[in-house]
């Protein structure tokens, strides 16, 4: 069996970042296994701008930034194989990819980091009523059609679901001469980022119906229109308030998921993300030696992030690799409060480098004035007062090592209304 | 004309009302002021798009954008001159696909580099 250091799965941003940082410290015997033609994942079809504010300081298009990590991988001489595609994962750290190159190949690797990035949710995942005609399509898929093959889907759209791929494709469409007769998301606030709500939507007059759903389908063969409806508070639809658009096109921006299923089948426990859980260097804890970072893990607004979060993988593969880290039964694990949606990771490593530790989480809804408490075995140790924050983006909070006690029970993170005075 | 808008400079998203003489009121810091301004008195946009590439193994399309910010009012324009726009292997980030784009200073550049 082929033998390596470490083998990375996935060739997208996090997947780059992480085998760059590993070099860095001293591992290089490193292969990238990509499925798809090119490295960059994600990033390929995301032609806007808004990439790397905090990585580069200044503000790239998606494939300006990943041509910014290629070329690190490249300078360094770290092997990558494209159209390369994993198929099997085992706790023991051996990995089966296929390739039409090199055919079915198995390879033992000292460490792996996963990084496959993440999937779309569609719409047998939310089981729209009515027909089931052609012109339904996630709005991922629509974003990659017209931005790597320009072939535009569709003429008059509408789309369910307020995430950013979604709202971005509104614009897209919009600009290539298609006419977007309106957004409905089923809450009663929006998913994406509001810039992309100002700039994608606001900008060409498009409708942002909250609280509402698409509640029928028509067409034979062939989309013909859709019906919404609002929703009430449970997110019933509500008899008397449909409308019907003639559309040619229906776009699903409805979530995203990690594209886990490799980690699932070894057997390694996830978390409420569907990604695997996690300590402070993103090692699964159920399997010592495979790391885990990017979309894979929890679905990232930020790509910036991703990279911060990939290269902390990949130090600590090379200091698995090389017999510096040595799994801990001890650590504080992490709980998700009131208000909370998630938080990552799922322990806390106290033997991880710097003075602090990195917690992410989601809100589940927005608030305006609250404290996000971090309380260990039920006692406050800090309390941070946020104006404003929503699920639409994630949070970071460096906690200082200092406030944690190791012994000190599991670590919460919750939001409490701010008292009026 | 006074207009209302959402700050998009920050997460926390004040409501900001810019009135006839631009001043800015409902902005929680200084950056809210100057956005607002820019977005009342001239509000301009990046435009990112993709044009027919010629001689490419592996892509049809090639991503561009305006190497800087354009008038809001001129983007179906400006799209109108990207749709005619052609690139040839080999493109390079940052090569000038055309020079100022709908009557704008604003050249329309590569952002993918496509070498075969
Ligand atoms: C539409 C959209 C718009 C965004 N806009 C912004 C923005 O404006 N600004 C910003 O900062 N961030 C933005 N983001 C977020 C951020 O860019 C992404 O979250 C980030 O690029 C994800 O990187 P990743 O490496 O985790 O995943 P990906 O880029 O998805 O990479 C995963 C890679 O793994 C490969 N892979 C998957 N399975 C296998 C397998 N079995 N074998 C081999 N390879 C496999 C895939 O082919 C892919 O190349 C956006 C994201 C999306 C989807
Ligand atoms: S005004 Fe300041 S605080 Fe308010 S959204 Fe804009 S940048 Fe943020």
């Amino acid at each position: 069996m082929e033998k390596r250091d470490l083998v990375i799965i996935g060739g997208g941003s996090a997947g780059m970042a992480a085998a760059v940082a590993a070099y860095d410290k001293g591992v290089h015997d490193i292969l990238i296994l990509e499925r798809t033609e090119f490295l960059g994942g994600i990033l390929n079809q995301c032609i806007h701008n808004g990439f790397g504010l905090h990585e580069f300081k200044e503000e790239l298009t998606g494939p300006e930034f990943f041509t910014r990590f290629v070329k690190q991988v490249e300078e360094r001489g770290i092997e990558y194989k494209l159209s390369a595609n994993v198929v099997g994962v085992t706790k023991d750290k051996v990995v089966t990819y296929f390739s039409g190159e090199d055919g079915c190949v198995e390879v033992q690797a000292k460490a792996i980091v996963m990084a496959a990035g993440c999937y779309e949710r569609n719409a047998g995942a939310i089981g729209i009523p009515g027909d089931r005609p052609s012109g339904v399509i996630t709005a991922g898929q629509a974003q990659l059609y017209l931005n790597a093959y320009g072939y535009m889907v569709g003429k008059k759209v509408f789309i369910l679901g307020s995430g950013d791929i979604g709202l971005i494709m509104a614009r897209r469409m919009t600009l290539e001469g298609a006419k977007v007769l309106g957004v409905a998301e089923l809450m009663p606030y929006s998913n994406g980022l509001e810039r992309n709500i100002q700039q994608c939507l606001k900008d060409f007059d498009i409708p942002l119906y909250l609280s509402h759903t698409v509640t029928k389908v028509i067409g034979k063969g062939k989309l013909e229109a859709i019906e919404i409806s609002q929703v009430d508070e449970r997110m019933k639809p509500i008899p008397g308030t449909e409308k019907r658009f003639e559309v040619d096109t229906l776009l699903l921006s409805i979530g995203l998921i990690p594209n886990n299923d490799l980690l699932d089948k070894a057997g390694i426990e996830a978390s409420k993300t569907r990604g695997a859980k996690v300590d402070s260097r993103m090692m699964t804890l159920s399997a010592p030696g495979i790391f885990s970072a990017g979309n894979v893990l929890h679905v990232h607004d930020l790509v910036d992030y991703v990279v911060a979060e990939g290269r902390t993988a990949g130090e600590g593969a090379a200091a698995y690799i090389k017999g510096e880290l040595k799994p801990s039964e001890e650590g504080i694990l992490t709980e998700a409060g009131k208000g909370i949606g998630y938080v990552v990771p799922a322990k806390l490593d106290l033997d991880a480098p710097g003075d602090a530790l990195e917690v992410k989480f989601r809100v589940s809804r927005p608030s305006k004035n609250v404290y996000v408490v971090y309380s260990q075995g039920g006692v406050p140790i800090k309390k941070i007062l946020k104006l404003a924050i929503i699920p639409s983006e994630m949070e970071i909070y460096k906690l200082p090592k200092n406030l944690l006690k190791a012994d000190g029970g599991p670590l919460t993170v919750s939001l409490e209304p701010k008292e009026e005075k | 004309m006074a207009v209302e808008l959402t700050c998009i400079v920050c997460p926390r998203g004040c409501h900001l009302h810019v009135d006839d003489d631009l001043n800015v009121t409902g902005n929680s810091c200084p950056r809210g002021a100057v956005y607002g301004k820019q977005e009342v008195s001239n509000p301009v946009r990046t435009l990112t798009s993709t044009v027919v590439v010629e001689g490419s193994g592996h892509l049809w399309v090639c991503p561009v954008k305006t190497d800087v910010a354009i008038p809001k009012g001129k983007l179906f324009d400006a799209m109108k001159e990207v749709n005619a726009v052609k690139a040839k292997v080999p493109v390079h980030i940052g090569d000038v696909l055309l020079k100022g784009i709908a009557g704008t200073e604003a050249n329309l550049i590569a952002t993918r580099e496509i070498l075969d």
